[in-house]
């Protein structure tokens, strides 16, 4: 295959922000994910926890609270608002304010008909779900003080709310109090300070289970109002718990960053009366465990530590597999990254700005494993911010390095990009009204068309020139599911358009003739990759369960190589790593070279040697290189990955046959947080 | 360890009507070890010769009678006993031709059976458990007897117990599913009604055996699950109260064998001794689904011991009389000696080690000449032999044996017997006659203060077959005949010599004087390794005073100053060439001349050596005197100062003593005399010495420990080069 001039880039500092809250939606299987940002992120859980939506966030709006009603998902934050989402075009629906000051925590009762949002002025306002939006039922009796977590029963007749020092138990019905649960500081804790109830779970049985500030998850029989049992799990604070569907086990997030498991047992073998028993502790976190999820047979936990984890719980899985290892997520799973292959052009997506950058060069060649030397530094070329508080949804450089286009959920802005021995940008005005915002865009090969993904599936086309910009037409798919498209891509020879959308669709348009060619099969895991090949016109698709396909557009069918993949079947190894392809690209001179990378790996795939046999080595460089020459040929076979680089946001090959790689160590993000709370360790 | 010989056929077996039945009804003793009584299932009763497997003598009842119990011979009249028809008692001479010309009485009730042992009456058991001594019985044959049992109730097995007082009748009977245990005891004539324990999965059980031992009466009962059960009852009279009602007889889990699948049907089990079983009609745990093995299993470690096929068909039956086995199957009566070894952990695990040690040191590097000349070849050499001679060899050892254990001549004729029986006998039947031996000369020495077969003990502890729980007095009786030369091979070979056995020993090697040692011959190996230890690089007197190199010397001007000692302590041969001039007492944190003589440095680091427990050394440890004490710590002071020199890598020995054991034992013996060395005054000197090292090693060992963690900071800086933002590196791909 041979030697490879890499240009290890870790100047992107991207940052991801804190998981605040989690939502499980079981009969879709979606977990929600919101961040302190205020972007939300829908994970299919059915689909090997494939990011499949991301919603951006807002600047100075935090989420505080998600909560799903059926299909419809509800958040609500400190600046007072409710929002519901449209899921379909990834955007907010409409926002109403709740009219009680900040709102603390959200709620939905089991039917899904009522929404219970608790409030900083102490009331509880119940919501009535309605088919076109929400409507406002009635007030809860007020109390004093900050309402901070909510549960129903599961019943939907009783509603709990723990505050400061007090849990209240409301009857839903009457809107009044049926009991108050005072909660004690705990011992050694300064009289000032109130034992703050951050999370409550009401069980069918009327039990209900709170945890506080003072490291406690407390045990309460909610028909006498008494406690029954307590669980000092911390020394510091119980933020979150979450109780599993059939009421048997329980969890709770810590501010040490654990996640402790009690389970619902019979303390006597054999006997009928059970017992809350703290039986587990799983340490993934080192911050404070903002949000947990128990799904039965899984723990997801979130924190200020940006990881989600989701942590199996080995008692309940019968067969070993992939789906039921310990999964951390760290990374967004789409790119964040575009990058110009000839003006050797890097463009760094942040939250609210953009970074253009120009790689370095070297000069001299090196053995392999050195550093050469470097002749030039690479350049931070222009610092983009956006305009107001919307926060950035996509962005993308041209090839040729001369338009730069971003948009946010209501806002697509277009520049155009010198960048000679000085830098200018002008931004081009009077874009045609079509285009207000795009999902995803993409720039054909030749930089003279735009494509943007908008509403309902459909793909406005842009010219571009000198003097501007012009509206081409927009394509449209022959039959719609109105899914948000998730990805776009353009052939090489400007003839071909695919996009995937969040319902596993992936259509092509044929862009000579502006209408819709074919759909590509529906394969059941969402696509997490595509791009079409320069020389053969073969879209090559990554899904999230690591399948790959490779779709002829001019024949509609698999091409030969895609089905001896499948007849031969993928090597496990391949099929057990738990991060999807993030970006697909070939090389240009060998169109048999297909370059894909994941967090772990990048992996160069020769479409013209042998697929590796199930039981042989799967990451065989080491061993071809003790090989000598001769017998390589006969060890190798068509995945040579390389594991010298991780953590990768992207890989790409320049024009020059050199790599791009974008690394963010998880250490440098760590780094970045706050600090956690202080331990007690042993010689500190 | 046990082991089954070569077995031989008795007689045939007579084909019954009804097949699941052998046609051999009970076999019982006759006058000597050597004679046994069969009666079969019809109407004959038949001597035989075990050895010579011959009949000497057979008796037939009449056509139309037959013999309802196994006949029994009776030793105090030297008669046989048998009855005929259930309720006919005759009795008859070895002279009678015709039984049916002899004495013969009729009882009122039917008989279940009749039981003897030698020396004693013997006692007749009724059907419906009546119990009455035979001469009684004849007496008066027409006496009415007793029902003790319900209407219900049958008698399902029986058998008779010889105590040290009296004798016991033990019998099981049956009632609608319940199993009873009755003791019937003597003068006074009491029974006792026990109910067993009967558990959810448990059937009727198939076999019972009950020995006594102990003051205890062992009954060993097993069900057709595999489960084999103890109880234990006393064998005394118990309170009188308690004889009214039934009592249930606790019981516990012996053994559980591995039966296959299903449940097994005709089986039997035998104690043979407190730890061994012999089962017959089980499978071999590794044969797969074949019942037909004799099994001897060791109940205290559940193991398998020895096994054999057996051909035919399984019956069931098993009898044991002195060290022969029973058994009868398919259409044989076969006999089976078999062998016991006292079962210890010891004799279990040390074999591990004595099979290593075997193979590579013991045959090249030991000197041979206490391994006997010829020891293995004439059991490779003897490949062709018949069944036959092989069971004379045996049973010609055997008798060999018990004639070593008897035998009442001077020394040398038991040494030469001792030498002729190894050189015989094979390894399997050596491992378990050897303790055996060597419990009955050390007894006999014991008996007679003049006797003691010195080579001969010798000869036996080196066949590596002993351990100290086979043989508990061998190495105190070396240590009071003061034969050192065996206590080194006891040291050497025992893996389980108690700490107080050890201390012991350590003791008299410290108090005896090295003079007295010199004239002892020792193992060369651990000779050499002495004088390699001693020739250090300063030259040593060998002459062997005790504390030559070591005159007390006021040593306060050194004590203050920390850095001097370090700085002789470095291993610097340059360094000690100059200062070797001057006299000893000027270096004594590196150089010591060895305390103790030659042969006494030998026999401590056996002691050194041995294995044990530091809880249990210490108290007995402190037995020593404070001279012993500093001796021994000038010893391993001695030791350890020559370990920490470069002489170590030199010594070529086998067996030598490691550093961290020269440790434990310096700590062990400051532990058990700290007050006593503190007051010592003549153990100051000592004490500065050794701290003075130890201080300087810990000093070294500190300066180790920094080296260690700025190259472990060398390499990692290695590793974790570049932690750029940017570089441009070069990759290959194959």
């Amino acid at each position: 295959m041979g030697e490879f001039t890499v240009h290890r880039v870790r100047f992107f500092h991207y940052m991801p922000s804190a998981v605040r809250a989690l939502a499980f939606q079981p009969q879709r299987q979606k977990i929600a994910v919101a961040r302190t940002d205020g972007s939300l992120e829908i994970l299919n859980r059915a689909d090997h926890l494939f990011q499949e939506k991301v919603i951006p966030g807002r600047e100075q709006r935090g989420t505080e609270a998600l909560a799903w009603a059926g299909q419809r998902l509800f958040s609500a934050g400190l600046n007072g608002e409710l929002v519901e989402y449209d899921m379909q075009e990834l955007r907010e629906k409409y926002r109403l304010d709740a009219s009680g000051g900040p709102v603390w925590t959200l709620t939905c009762n089991p039917q899904g008909t009522r929404l219970a949002v608790g409030c900083e002025d102490g009331t509880v306002k119940l919501f009535e779900v309605c088919d076109d939006g929400i409507q406002f039922e009635r007030n809860l009796a007020k109390q004093k003080g900050r309402i901070l977590s909510l549960s129903w029963h599961p019943s939907g007749s009783r509603l709990v709310a723990g505050m400061a020092g007090v849990i209240w138990v409301f009857d839903a019905g009457t809107g009044q109090s049926v009991h108050r649960l005072l909660v004690e500081r705990g011992t050694g804790a300064p009289r000032s300070k109130e034992c703050v109830v951050w999370s409550v779970v009401c069980l069918s049985d009327g039990t209900i289970v709170s945890g506080d500030s003072s490291g406690n998850v407390k045990v309460w029989d909610g028909d006498t109002g008494t406690l029954i049992r307590n669980h000092q799990v911390t020394k510091w604070d119980v933020l979150a718990l979450s109780v599993s569907q059939d009421e048997t086990s329980l969890v709770a997030g810590t501010s040490e960053g654990t996640v402790v498991q009690f389970q619902h047992l019979s303390v006597v073998l054999g006997r009928e009366d059970k017992e809350w028993v703290q039986t587990r502790t799983f340490k993934n976190h080192t911050h404070d465990v903002r949000a947990v999820l128990e799904l039965d047979t899984a723990v997801v936990s979130g924190g200020m530590d940006t990881q989600l984890v989701v942590r199996p719980l080995l008692d309940k899985i019968d067969v070993k597999t992939s789906a039921s290892a310990l999964r951390k997520i760290h990374f967004p799973h789409r790119r964040l990254v575009s990058c110009s292959r000839t003006a050797r052009l890097l463009l760094f997506q942040h939250r609210i700005h953009l970074e253009l950058w120009r790689l370095g060069e070297s000069e001299g060649t090196g053995v392999p494993g050195s550093s050469l030397p470097i002749k030039r530094k690479p350049e931070k070329l222009l610092h983009l911010k956006t305009k107001g508080e919307e926060h950035i949804c996509c962005s993308a450089l041209s090839p040729c390095g001369g338009w730069v286009v971003v948009s946010t959920v209501t806002n697509l802005r277009l520049y155009r990009l010198q960048c000679d021995e000085t830098i200018s940008i002008t931004k081009v005005s009077k874009l045609p009204k079509v285009v207000s915002s795009a999902n995803q865009i993409c720039f054909s090969s030749d930089s003279s068309y735009l494509f943007t993904a908008s509403t309902c599936s459909s793909v406005h086309v842009l010219a571009l020139s000198q003097s501007g910009c012009t509206f081409v037409c927009t394509l449209k798919p022959k039959s719609c599911s109105g899914q948000a498209i998730l990805l776009l891509t353009a052939s090489d020879d400007g003839k071909w358009l695919a996009a995937a959308n969040a319902d596993h669709e992936v259509q092509v348009y044929n862009l000579q003739k502006r209408k819709a060619y074919c759909t590509v099969p529906v394969y059941s895991s969402g696509v997490t990759a595509m791009s079409i090949n320069p020389a053969t016109n073969n879209l090559f698709m990554v899904h999230a369960d690591q399948q790959i396909f490779e779709f002829s557009l001019e024949q509609k069918q698999y091409t030969d190589w895609s089905r001896l993949v499948h007849r031969k079947g993928l090597h496990p190894q391949w099929l057990e790593r738990d991060t999807p392809v993030t970006n697909v690209t070939f090389s240009p001179r060998n169109p048999a070279h297909v370059i894909l990378h994941d967090m772990y790996m990048f992996c160069i795939i020769d479409q013209t040697l042998p697929l590796p046999e199930r039981n042989s080595q799967l990451v065989n460089q080491l061993t071809l290189r003790s090989l000598p020459e001769k017998e390589r040929r006969a060890h190798s076979h068509a995945f040579k990955i390389c594991k010298t680089f991780k953590e990768l946001l992207f890989v790409e090959l320049l024009e020059d046959q050199s790599l791009v790689v974008i690394e963010r160590p998880l250490l440098d993000i760590t780094a970045q947080l706050p600090p956690p709370v202080r331990q007690k360790k042993f010689a500190t | 360890m046990a082991a089954l010989y070569e077995g031989y056929t008795l007689c045939g077996l007579v084909p019954t009507q009804n097949p699941p039945e052998s046609g051999i009804q009970g076999i019982e003793l006759d006058r000597d070890d050597d004679r046994v009584l069969v009666t079969d299932s019809t109407r004959s009763v038949t001597v035989y010769k075990v050895s010579d497997q011959k009949p000497l003598g057979s008796w037939t009842v009449k056509q139309g009678q037959f013999i309802s119990c196994p006949a029994v011979y009776n030793s105090q009249t030297k008669e046989y006993v048998a009855v005929t028809n259930d309720n006919v008692i005759r009795v008859w001479k070895t002279e009678d031709v015709n039984i049916d010309q002899a004495f013969k009485a009729t009882v009122s009730a039917e008989i279940y059976r009749v039981h003897s042992v030698p020396d004693y009456e013997p006692v007749v058991l009724f059907r419906r458990g009546g119990v009455r001594y035979l001469d009684s019985l004849l007496t008066a044959p027409q006496q009415p007897i007793e029902e003790v049992l319900l209407e219900d109730e049958v008698i399902r097995w029986s058998t008779m117990v010889r105590t040290e007082q009296q004798l016991l009748v033990l019998f099981s009977s049956e009632q609608r599913g319940k199993h009873f245990l009755y003791v019937q005891r003597f003068s006074p004539n009491t029974l006792v009604k026990h109910q067993l324990e009967a558990g959810p999965h448990l059937s009727a059980p198939l076999s019972y055996a009950a020995t006594f031992r102990e003051e205890h009466i062992h009954l060993l009962y097993w069900f057709p699950n595999g489960s084999v059960y103890e109880s234990v009852l006393p064998a005394r009279h118990p309170a009188p109260a308690a004889a009214e009602e039934v009592q249930a007889l606790p019981r516990s889990l012996l053994l559980q064998l591995p039966i296959g699948e299903g449940e097994l049907r005709s089986a039997s089990a035998l104690p043979l001794d407190e730890a061994h079983v012999a089962v017959v009609g089980v499978s071999h745990p590794s044969a797969g689904t074949g019942k037909d093995y004799l099994c001897l299993w060791n109940t205290h470690f559940q193991t398998l011991q020895a096994s054999r096929e057996l051909a035919g068909k399984i019956y069931g039956q098993v009898w044991c009389y002195y060290g022969k086995l029973f058994v009868t199957h398919g259409k044989t009566l076969s006999v089976i000696p078999f062998e016991c070894q006292k079962s210890s952990l010891a004799a279990a695990l040390g074999k591990l080690k004595q099979t290593r040690t075997n193979g590579n040191c013991r045959s090249s590097l030991v000197p041979s000449w206490n391994t006997l000349p010829h020891g293995d070849k004439p059991g490779k050499s003897r490949g062709v032999t018949t069944r036959r001679t092989v069971r004379r060899a045996h049973t010609l050892r055997t008798n060999m044996r018990d004639a070593i254990c008897t035998h009442s001549g001077p020394v040398e004729e038991v040494e030469q017997k001792v030498e002729m029986f190894l050189i015989g006998a094979e390894q399997a039947e050596q491992q378990l006659a050897v303790g055996r031996l060597v419990c009955e000369l050390v007894a006999r020495c014991r008996a007679e203060p003049s006797f003691y077969p010195r080579v001969s003990l010798l000869q036996l502890a080196d066949t590596r077959y002993l351990c100290h729980s086979v043989c508990p007095g061998l190495l105190t009786l070396a240590l009071e005949k003061k034969d050192f030369r065996l206590c080194q091979v006891c040291l050497q070979l025992f893996p389980d010599i108690p700490e107080a056995i050890t201390c012991a020993c350590l003791k008299v090697i410290l108090g005896i004087p090295d003079a007295e040692l010199e004239c002892v011959a020792l193992e060369p190996d651990s000779l050499h390794l002495m004088k390699a230890l001693t020739q250090g690089p300063v030259p040593s007197n060998d002459d062997g005073g005790e504390h030559n190199g070591f005159c007390p010397a006021p040593l306060e001007e050194d004590g203050g100053g920390s850095t001097a000692p370090d700085a002789k302590v470095t291993p610097a041969p340059l360094d000690t060439s100059d200062r070797g001039t001057k006299p000893c007492k000027d270096l004594p944190a590196i150089y010591m001349d060895c305390p103790v003589g030659l042969h006494k440095g030998a026999l401590l680091n056996e002691v050194l050596q041995t294995a044990y427990s530091d809880s249990l050394l210490l108290p007995y440890l402190k037995d020593l005197t404070v001279t012993q004490v500093i001796l021994f710590l000038q010893y391993l002071q001695f030791l350890y100062l020559k370990y920490s020199q470069d002489v170590l890598p030199q010594i070529q020995a086998l067996r030598m003593p490691a550093v961290t054991q020269i440790m434990e034992w310096v700590c062990l013996l400051l532990d058990a005399h700290f007050t006593v060395l503190v007051l010592a005054p003549e153990a100051k000197h000592l004490l500065s010495g050794l701290h003075k090292f130890v201080k300087s090693q810990v000093k070294l060992f500190s300066e180790l420990g920094k080296i260690e963690g700025s190259l472990q900071v060398l390499k990692n800086s290695k590793q974790s080069h570049q932690t750029g933002q940017y570089s441009i590196e070069v990759v290959e791909l194959f």
